[in-house]
């Protein structure tokens, strides 16, 4: 095939999905977009940072510290002059990896609970369900800080956490659509076929509940990128020197009265990333969904975490 | 009356989860917990005597069920133990920070219920115009904000620049002011959108359509007949949100160096001082629960339209 042939078909495929309703409807949803273009401004940022920038973000220069935003450090430099929007940029990655990850492994072990609970009901669905209630008893961002805190401070540590404490909603939401699928007639005339469970729960349950869930993860990022910043400052995730937003934030209070901007910049980091998740989030729910009413209230919003 | 009875046993099972959670959370600590605690409170690497001596004392060389079944038994009596430092009786600890934190999640939820109630109504009532929007924006942003951050803004602003408000520490309602603006504009955020969708729900009623046949005026259609249901959500969530407001008083607490429940926690995580890590974390959920249940019955008292036997969600 000629090498035209080639751009044309890949033309046609992007069109394709350019062109599928939930990519039409998110294309026409104003809040999809907006969010949309930040995080895909902040992922590429964060895999291209190092290339905008001169610096590095561990280098020190005594002699340039505390320097204020200028056209050299539009972000000014640390306590130990070090360019703060360098630092932001390596920290976009820290940021969003710790968040993407988190969130996947929320959602896997949320799916897979609350498949197993739909799906076999009695007291194995009675036991997990308790399970859930009892994780819910707290507030996120307590039980994530004893158990990071009791597993010792590090990154890792905190990922652990995070994502161990906040699987709940997931399997709620996918416990019910089970319990909801079970009924339908075309799940019941794929069972009474007599397809195995598991084949019933791939090709019926699965491909039904991913909306909803994908709906939740893209909300749960911007809950996840709080929870961990909050946690950073508090001394619990990653440790200085690494440029990660919140301890970067945490070190810089200590400079509060001449250089505020050491707060100032990865506080606005953390709300841009935060906003451009919530918005692409909401949108998402809206496009999938646009009847869902009772999702559209404020419970579904990230901050609870 | 069976709701009731179910409701009770299920906030019973959920409360001994709570316990057990509580307890077993402490023994994933890698490494012996009497070695950490005495090298810490030593400063240097204590003597096999001390660590037997310690270990004994706290019972720790029993088996983890035994350990759970004494210290539940103990919880029951409300003995929560002696923190490992300095020798201070939890309960006590507690009810000393206790008040403090009590105060700033009563000052943010009023703040929060002031701010909302007002912003989600006319957001609903002028929906899509661009009043809507705005509050919509607001809440957004708000929802977004790590309060942290708008805990040191506010400390910039109002403390250090305006020099209004004290900056760090509790006792006045001066010292109040800041902390309970940053977490109940956060709270309010949340609210704000919940409100709004549900008045907006309720508006669509055929109740609320017959009231505007009757030839109401759209002001009475809504205070006086849309409202009133739609707040009943509210209130659940107002019940809800208390678990974010003691998440949110950590950090908060953290950043105004208010003594309270958050910055005794943190300082307790950071000290491995497991009595008071359990303390705090029982507290925190054993009110969480009981919150719950107590939102849901007044919820059901409340609102005749609720089914008893309806399904948990």
């Amino acid at each position: 095939m000629s090498v035209t042939g080639v751009l044309a078909n890949r033309r046609s495929a992007l069109a394709a999905i350019l062109e599928h309703p939930t990519i039409r409807a998110l294309r026409r949803n104003p809040s999809a977009v907006a969010g949309g273009l930040v995080v895909a401004t902040i992922t590429v940022l964060a895999i291209v940072g190092p290339v905008l920038t001169p610096y590095d973000p561990n280098a020190q220069h005594l002699g340039n510290r505390l320097q204020g935003p200028s056209l050299a450090h539009p972000f000014g430099t640390d306590q130990l002059g070090r360019d703060v929007a360098t630092r932001l940029l390596y920290g976009a990655r820290i940021t969003l990896g710790l968040a993407v990850l988190v969130t996947a492994v929320r959602l896997t072990i949320g799916v897979v609970v609350g498949l197993i609970a739909g799906y076999c009901g009695g007291w194995v669905d009675e036991a997990l369900m308790r399970l859930v209630d009892v994780l819910l008893a707290f507030p996120g961002i307590v039980l994530a800080l004893v158990v990071a805190g009791i597993l010792g401070p590090s990154l890792t540590n905190l990922a652990l956490a995070l994502a161990v404490v906040g699987w709940t909603r997931y399997a709620r939401v996918v416990r019910s659509s089970v319990l909801e699928m079970r009924e339908r007639p075309f799940v019941q005339a794929s069972r009474l076929t007599g397809a195995p469970r598991r084949r019933v729960l791939r090709r019926h349950v699965l491909p039904n509940v991913a909306g909803p869930v994908v709906v939740l993860a893209t909300l749960d990022l911007g809950g996840v990128i709080l929870a961990a910043a909050g946690l950073s400052f508090l001394g619990l995730g990653a440790q200085p020197p690494a440029p990660e937003w919140g301890t970067m934030l945490s070190t810089g209070r200590h400079h509060l009265r001449e250089a505020s901007w050491l707060v100032n910049a990865p506080g606005l980091a953390i709300v841009v990333a935060v906003l451009g998740t919530n918005l692409l989030g909401d949108g998402l729910r809206d496009a999938l969904d646009p009847n869902d009413r009772t999702e559209r209230s404020g419970r579904e919003v990230s901050r609870r975490d | 009356m069976s709701y009731l009875l179910r409701r009770l046993a299920s906030s019973t099972v959920v409360l001994f989860g709570v316990t057990v959670l509580t307890f077993g959370l402490v023994h994933l600590t890698p490494g012996d917990p009497a070695r950490t605690v005495l090298a810490e409170r030593q400063g240097r690497q204590p003597s096999e005597a001390d660590v037997r001596e310690f270990r004994a004392e706290q019972g720790l060389n029993d088996p983890v069920p035994i350990q759970y079944g004494n210290w539940l038994g103990d919880v029951l009596r409300g003995d929560l133990g002696r923190s490992y430092y300095g020798d201070g009786d939890v309960l006590e600890l507690l009810l000393a920070y206790l008040p403090n934190t009590i105060e700033l999640a009563g000052a943010s939820i009023l703040i929060a219920v002031a701010i909302a109630i007002p912003a989600g109504v006319v957001s609903a009532v002028y929906r899509g115009t661009w009043i809507d929007y705005v509050s919509q924006g607001t809440s957004l942003i708000g929802v977004s904000m790590p309060n942290f951050w708008l805990g040191y803004l506010l400390i910039i602003g109002g403390a250090l620049r305006l020099g209004v408000f004290p900056v760090y520490g509790a006792g006045t309602l001066a010292h109040l002011v800041l902390p309970a603006i940053t977490l109940g504009t956060g709270m309010a955020a949340v609210l704000t959108r919940l409100v709004r969708s549900s008045l907006l729900e309720t508006l669509e009623e055929p109740y609320v359509d017959a009231a505007r046949a009757r030839g109401l005026a759209e002001r009475g259609v809504v205070t006086a007949h849309a409202l009133r249901t739609a707040l009943l959500p509210v209130v659940t969530m107002i019940g809800l949100q208390l678990g974010y407001v003691l998440g949110g008083a950590v950090v908060v607490e953290v950043v105004f160096q208010r003594p309270g429940l958050g910055t005794l926690l943190v300082d307790a995580v950071f000290a491995r001082d497991f009595p008071v890590i359990q303390g705090v974390t029982l507290l925190v959920g054993a009110t969480f629960v009981l919150v719950n249940l107590l939102t849901d019955l007044a919820y059901h008292r409340l609102d005749p339209r609720v089914s008893l036997g309806g399904g948990r969600a």
